[in-house]
């Protein structure tokens, strides 16, 4: 009974998306009030019904109904209740189905949080989050129907989720990738809005900007969690494969890095209008994108699930629709909004034209790797795959070259600045990083260029914001003071920034001092790797709630002394009869030492161990997070609160309208 | 010229000359490193290159794993059903690797026809199958599960 409950409630809510998008729009452009105002309520209304949908199979999921399709095929009795519960978006028709309830979360956000915004402009930017909610709701109802029962034929016991799948980075990285994923709908609403309402000025970019800045926050942490998940759960300790679905999520992020810095100039300058709404349809488009790449099962990827051609032609279509119908409205109504100010070219907005140009030819390059083999394989030429080395060869340089003018743009000024004020302020921090550069690599030998240049420009770029930092706090009274005259703006501005070189310095240093050892251990025996000796113990059978592992027991010293005990297992989960390994990892700021298990090999006991020292691993991660938190913080920022603090007049104003 | 005009066309060169620097990167990166895929039959029909990489896939043929008793070389054989090709590899197999089961070995082919083998992926479920190998299997008339249609 629950799961028809949940169709039905999921069938109604596309009702309500189909009025959304219909009646909002027909108000803002015959001027009727009523129309208008009746979105925020659809918008509510919808999160209404999904969210009852959502809970209706995660009842499912719960109770083990395993008369319901998805439950049958990803769950089991012997789960623990956590991963029956996150088993619901491990597999395609429930993963869709937390796509859509997420997206009615951020719809419902916008018709909650802008009521300061003009009734049209709400109105319009609400009705295109109902058509994408159309869009998504009708490919859940029609082709992947989560609800979908096993009658007759109700198995005794489910299959199991994937053990993969069973790990707590998996509870939260899809519901954060997707947080992110479908948050550039927002910025996509508001741009396609302008278009429709043939305004786009300063206070547009001051509404579009805090969502923009979200959606890129969630969608950090999400590829962050992904790429920490990876790590230690697929037990061969790599972070980053280049795999295409990891490019899926991996090229909104660079289009929305882009976005949220040519936000600012629409907002500070009101320049570069027509690019930002550009750069907005693309950065969604590339959400979707990545959606079919994930859904349809075109390339070989570690991500796919099991797939249905008539899916991937769907989001074909929508992705046309929605590319296609965005881009024409661009063409007939970008001219109505295009800006005709000028700057000079030493100026802040010619520094954040630079980022802009670096991270959409970086997406590009992506999305062309990414796409090559489709294309190669449409023209018949064969079936190729386009591995790390391209990707690194590309995509590193343009990151190298990024990073000098990241340095120079949070000191320079808007509209026109001078070289020579750029060598007094910066000469100091351009030095310090030449030293640190030079010197710091000497702590590990031998000595490594790669990371030398790393050291060096993420020097430069914590040097030059520490420097400018100093400057600000110093020009107040006292240090309250001075530290009470930092916006949030600019502080989250200094947190991204700090955490993108942390994260340059972690990608190179670990990519560089990595030590891999694979090899042969018998208990008893002892490798030295890097300075640390790990000692395989003992090998002992062990039992979980839903599988039985071998686990590898070592200690690891270093110098006589213990590091640390770390428990490896190879395990075999009992539904489904799969192996996993579980690798076992010491963490550190400074370094990692993972020990996981490969197979037993010959007869005596031994194993093929895999001992890995990881150097600095972590910071990248904690870059990604600093980026993260760095765009929450432009939220507190008092430009934006100001908007929330009109909020109370909002419904009188909207009663008037009715 | 007028300055929003000239400002215009120093922005074009700028992004002209910056993109082609980035499609230099891009013919760079691409070249010697697009791996070709080959089913067995054309490896055994001597259609594959030797010497340079490629990526064979197909079913592992059962019995065919041999471990070795020193170190972590294993040798095994990836068929078509209309061909079987020898593959070398050293290091840690992926936990789904096993007779019968769908995988990719990616390698140099050498002179005996052996596909030395950098990297070897296995399926990541029950249900998934490598589009390459699927159609491999399918171009020699066997369903994804190796079961002669």
């Amino acid at each position: 009974m629950i799961p028809e409950v949940g169709h039905f409630a999921l069938i109604i809510a596309l009702c309500i998306a189909l009025i959304q998008v219909t009646v909002p729009l027909w108000g803002a452009w015959r001027g009727n009030l009523a129309a208008m105002s009746l979105a925020p309520r659809l918008a509510l209304g919808q999160l209404l019904f999904v969210g009852f949908s959502f809970a209706c199979l995660a009842l499912s999921f719960l109770q083990d109904d395993f008369s319901v399709q998805v439950v049958a095929n990803n769950s089991n009795s012997l789960l623990p209740p956590i991963y029956k519960f996150s088993a619901l978006w491990g597999n395609h028709e429930g993963s869709l189905l937390l796509w859509v309830l997420i997206l009615s979360l951020w719809s419902s956000a916008v018709a909650l949080c802008s009521r300061q915004l003009p009734l049209p402009v709400l109105a319009r930017v609400l009705a295109v989050m109902g058509g994408v909610a159309v869009g998504f709701l009708s490919f859940s109802l029609f082709t992947s129907n989560p609800f979908a029962r096993l009658l007759p034929g109700t198995p005794a016991d489910g299959s199991d989720l994937n053990p993969l799948l069973q790990d707590p980075g998996l509870i939260i990285h899809p519901p954060l990738l997707y947080m992110g994923y479908v948050g550039f709908s927002v910025a996509f609403a508001f741009a396609i809005a302008a278009l429709l309402g043939g305004r786009l000025d300063a206070s547009w970019a001051r509404w579009s900007r805090p969502w923009t800045n979200v959606a890129w926050a969630f969608l950090s942490l999400g590829i962050m969690l992904g790429s920490w998940w990876a790590y230690y759960e697929l037990g061969w300790g790599g972070w980053w494969f280049w795999d295409p679905v990891e490019n899926a999520s991996f090229m909104p992020w660079l289009a929305g890095t882009a976005l949220v810095h040519s936000l600012a100039v629409t907002e500070k300058r009101g320049l570069f209008k027509s690019w930002t709404v550009l750069l907005a349809i693309f950065a969604f488009s590339l959400s979707l994108l990545g959606t079919f790449l994930v859904r349809s099962g075109v390339l070989t990827s570690v991500h796919a699930f099991a797939t249905d051609p008539e899916r991937g032609l769907f989001i074909l279509i929508f992705l046309a629709i929605v590319v296609g119908g965005s881009l024409v409205l661009y063409a007939l109504r970008a001219p109505a909004v295009s800006s005709r100010v000028s700057f000079q070219w030493v100026s802040r907005e010619s520094l954040l034209l630079v980022n802009n140009v670096v991270f959409l030819v970086a997406t590009l390059t992506v999305l062309f790797g990414t796409l090559f083999p489709l294309i190669v394989d449409a023209l018949g030429l064969g079936k190729v795959s386009v591995g790390p080395p391209y990707f690194n060869a590309v995509f590193v340089p343009l990151m190298a070259l990024l990073a000098p003018f990241m340095g120079l743009g949070p000191v320079s000024r808007w509209k026109q600045d001078s070289t020579a004020r750029w060598r007094t302020q910066l000469w100091g921090a351009a030095l310090a990083a030449v030293i640190c550069g030079v010197t710091l690599p000497l702590l590990q030998a031998p000595y490594n260029i790669w990371v030398a240049l790393a050291v060096l420009l993420a020097a430069w770029l914590a040097v030059g914001l520490g420097r400018d930092l100093w400057l600000r706090v110093r020009s107040g009274n006292t240090l309250a003071a001075g530290l009470r005259r930092l916006t949030p703006s600019y502080l989250g501005m200094l947190l991204a920034h700090l955490g993108f070189a942390a994260c340059i310095l972690g990608v190179v240093v670990t990519s560089q001092y990595t030590v891999e050892h694979d090899l042969k251990m018998r208990p008893g025996d002892m490798r030295a790797v890097a300075g640390y000796e790990f000692h395989f113990d003992e090998l002992a059978p062990v039992r979980g709630p839903n599988f039985v592992a071998d686990e590898a027991r070592f200690t690891v010293t270093r110098d006589g002394r213990e590091v640390a005990r770390l428990a490896p297992q190879k395990r075999r989960y009992l539904a489904s009869g799969q192996v996993m390994t579980e690798a076992a990892i010491d963490p550190g700021l400074f370094r990692d030492l993972f020990v996981a298990m490969g197979e037993p090999v010959g007869a005596e006991g031994a194993w093929a161990i895999r001992l890995h020292y990881k150097p600095m691993v972590r910071w990248m991660w904690l870059g990604a997070i600093l980026m993260a938190l760095g765009a929450f913080t432009t939220l507190f920022d008092r430009r934006y609160r100001r908007q929330r603090r009109a909020l109370p007049a909002a419904p009188e104003v909207l009663a008037r309208g009715v | 010229m007028h300055p929003v005009r000239r400002q215009r066309l120093l922005l074009v060169l700028f992004v002209v000359v910056f993109s082609s620097a980035a499609i230099g990167l891009v013919v760079y990166g691409l070249r010697g490193n697009i791996n070709l895929f080959f089913p067995p039959a054309q490896v055994v029909a001597g259609e594959a290159p030797v010497g340079q990489p490629i990526r064979v896939g197909g079913m592992v043929v059962d019995g065919s794993i041999e471990r070795s008793a020193e170190d972590l070389s294993v040798r095994f054989r990836l068929t078509d059903y209309s061909g079987e090709v020898p593959v070398v590899y050293t290091g840690i197999l992926p936990d789904l690797f096993g007779e019968g089961q769908g995988a990719v070995a990616s390698g140099v082919l050498n002179d005996n026809g052996v596909l030395e083998a950098t990297e070897v992926l296995a399926k990541h479920d029950e249900n998934y199958m490598p589009p390459e190998v699927a159609e491999a299997l399918e171009q020699s008339g066997y369903d994804h599960s190796g079961v002669p249609k």
